[in-house]
């Protein structure tokens, strides 16, 4: 018991947290934004992808690092766009076009690799963003460890995560948003344009899923490779239902996941006579529990998955 | 239109007649080199692929033999990649059946004609199905020896892909050489799960030095780029990594495919069967596998105790021992 207590109170575990949540707040934070406007984006696993290749790309041919994150987040906002006339203007079914844009934008990511990198044993590298210390924050007691351990798109995520709640609660663009995803019939009837404002979500929230991939490439390591994403995009997917399309609790979800997967990799070393795949499960086991104590309470965007088709019933 | 369907048709019979003198040219041309076709399950970035994709391409660059490749073919789509090779003329064809054992089997029983020499857990199957085990573990064992003396913490620390007996045995050979040298030193052993992370395997090797290791062998890419951030030093596996973490990566376990390969392409060529286990070419006393280590990182006295180690087992004097069992 003393080993799991001195995990949790050790500041390497929390900011490992940080680093391994940061992908999935922008990720889910993407993801929550599409289906507040009503619309599911399964692209999301492929849109990392791509923003992981293109990002890196962008940095590897001589662009500085938030130039990288930028292109991922552009590329990101094409393949929303992408997404959103298929399902929006044309209407099609939301899990078949999302799973399209996954299996097109991860084999184009792999085939615009091939075509632009040279093919070599080991892939290139770039330099990576490193931690920074912001002045303050930096000293305060056992926060300051953690955080001072962290790259900067780590506090972009953080930021986005309260800006994000305050827009959709707080702001009529959130208002309208809102609406569009419960009823983009009495949306329309309030001079809102439903098919304008799910077209913006999924553009915007197609980026932030880019910038997520960006993170793998540009921070948490320095080269792409086509299959890194490994199922994170699903998990966001997940974490929206969790955080029951809420911002606030999408980071509180995140953070959950993280700890668990940072607090499993400690305990391995730490704990003999246990089968690593225990710990392995935990995350994902501890994300399903979680995920039935919290969805009781869910609300559900009423129109998400039901194109809106001007003057039907 | 008539006449249109009587081009055709003329078309049809001399592409025939091509077809038959192109069957008659043949023979001729039997000193061409062999056709050998690789199949990678993931991209040829991987590092295990990339071993088997180099020696390929150097083999086809000195002309010993033509080589076609897939690279990230899904285990679905694996059998139906054998076959196209297969019937695309391919005499030899390289690859991977971890993920299909029992369907790489099957395809090489219906193409008794063509050789396949794949990297499999299992065991050679008929004529012309033969196998490839990944045994880099002599250099691991030598590399530990470094580590071993070079500790300060007097904990080093492995992070691995899943246990496979493969994996396995690779990093218990690590352990074997650190304790050799040094028994009191403590092992941590962490397993990320998946073969291909490599964000989550440099966060297992952060998570190791939290825990005080000081030294890290990765058998996964990702776990040096933990080493390189806390500022201590790392093992790679497979292919060099000095040259990409320079000030980190100090010793390799290096695997070469090449004697395998040679083998393979040398029996194939001669029309003899290919079901057999291929593994021990790529041993280091087959010069398969080796160590290749930057000199005066560790201290002079421990590169010596490995050198003499490492001239016994190529003399066949010493065997590292050889342990599949899960390590703790």
């Amino acid at each position: 018991m003393s080993i799991v207590l001195d995990i949790i109170a050790s500041s390497g575990l929390w900011a490992a947290v940080l680093r391994i949540a940061t992908p999935l707040i922008f990720g889910t934070l993407g993801a929550l934004l599409c289906e507040r406007a009503g619309v599911l984006n399964l692209g999301i696993e492929g849109i990392m992808t791509f923003g992981a290749m293109v990002g890196w790309l962008a940095v590897y041919h001589g662009a500085d690092l938030w130039t990288g994150l930028l292109v991922a987040a552009l590329a990101g906002a094409v393949f929303g766009l992408l997404h959103a006339s298929l399902t929006v203007t044309l209407g099609l079914s939301q899990h078949v076009s999302g799973l399209g844009v996954t299996l097109f934008a991860s084999s184009l990511s792999y085939y615009l690799f091939r075509l632009i990198v040279p093919l070599s044993g080991s892939p290139p590298t770039i330099e990576p963003f490193a931690p920074v210390n912001v002045p303050l924050l930096a000293d305060l007691p056992f926060i300051g460890a953690v955080l001072s351990a962290q790259t900067p798109p780590t506090y972009l995520a953080l930021l986005l995560a309260l800006l994000l709640a305050y827009v959709v609660f707080r702001t009529p663009l959130g208002l309208a948003i809102r609406m569009t995803g419960e009823n983009p019939h009495a949306a329309e009837a309030q001079g809102v344009n439903p098919m304008a404002v799910r077209y913006g979500a999924v553009i915007v929230g197609s980026a932030l899923m880019a910038v997520g991939g960006g993170f793998l490439t540009l921070s948490a390591f320095n080269s792409f490779f086509p299959t890194m994403i490994q199922g994170r995009g699903w998990i966001c997917i997940a974490l929206v239902v969790f955080a029951s399309w809420r911002p606030g609790r999408a980071l509180f979800g995140a953070l959950l996941f993280a700890f668990f997967d940072a607090f499993q990799l400690r305990l391995q070393t730490a704990v003999d006579g246990v089968p690593y795949q225990v710990f392995l499960m935990t995350p994902y086991i501890l994300s399903i529990v979680a995920l039935c104590v919290m969805a009781r309470r869910a609300r559900v965007p009423q129109a998400l998955m039901q194109p809106y088709r001007r003057g039907e019933r | 239109m008539n006449r249109d369907f009587r081009l055709s048709r003329r078309a049809v019979l001399a592409s025939g007649l091509a077809l038959g003198v192109g069957g008659l040219v043949l023979p001729v041309r039997a000193a061409t080199p062999l056709k050998v076709a690789g199949i990678h399950a993931s991209p040829v970035e991987n590092a295990w692929n990339s071993c088997l994709h180099k020696a390929l391409q150097d083999a086809a660059a000195e002309g010993a033999i033509e080589y076609t490749f897939s690279e990230g073919i899904s285990g679905t789509d694996y059998p139906r990649a054998m076959r196209e090779y297969a019937e695309a003329g391919n005499k030899l064809i390289i690859g991977e059946a971890y993920a299909v054992e029992k369907e790489a089997r099957q395809v090489a029983a219906d193409y008794p004609e063509t050789a396949f020499v794949l990297g499999s857990s299992g065991a050679a199957a008929g004529d012309n199905f033969g196998v490839f085990g990944t045994w880099n573990h002599d250099g691991a064992y030598l590399a530990g020896m470094l580590a071993g003396k070079m500790t300060k913490s007097n904990v080093v620390g492995s992070v691995g892909a899943m246990p496979i007996p493969e994996v396995n045995m690779l990093i218990n050979a690590f352990a074997a050489g650190v304790k050799a040298v040094n028994p009191e030193a403590k092992h941590l052993v962490t397993f990320i799960g998946t073969f291909f992370d490599p964000p989550k395997a440099r966060e297992a090797g952060l998570a190791q030095i939290d825990a005080g290791a000081d030294i890290l062998f990765g058998e996964r890419i990702g776990t040096a780029d933990a080493a390189k951030e806390r500022g201590i030093k790392a093992v790679g596996s497979l292919i060099d990594y000095t040259p990409r973490y320079p000030d980190t990566v100090f010793a390799n376990a290096l695997w070469g495919f090449r004697p395998i390969l040679n083998a393979a392409v040398a029996d194939a060529a001669a029309g003899k069967p290919v079901g057999k286990d291929y593994t021990a070419f790529g041993l280091m006393k087959e010069g398969g596998s080796d160590i290749a280590y930057a000199k005066g990182v560790a201290p002079a006295d421990a590169e010596a105790a490995m050198e003499e180690v490492r001239a016994k087992i190529k003399s066949g004097a010493f065997e590292v021992p050889r342990d599949t069992a899960e390590p703790k």
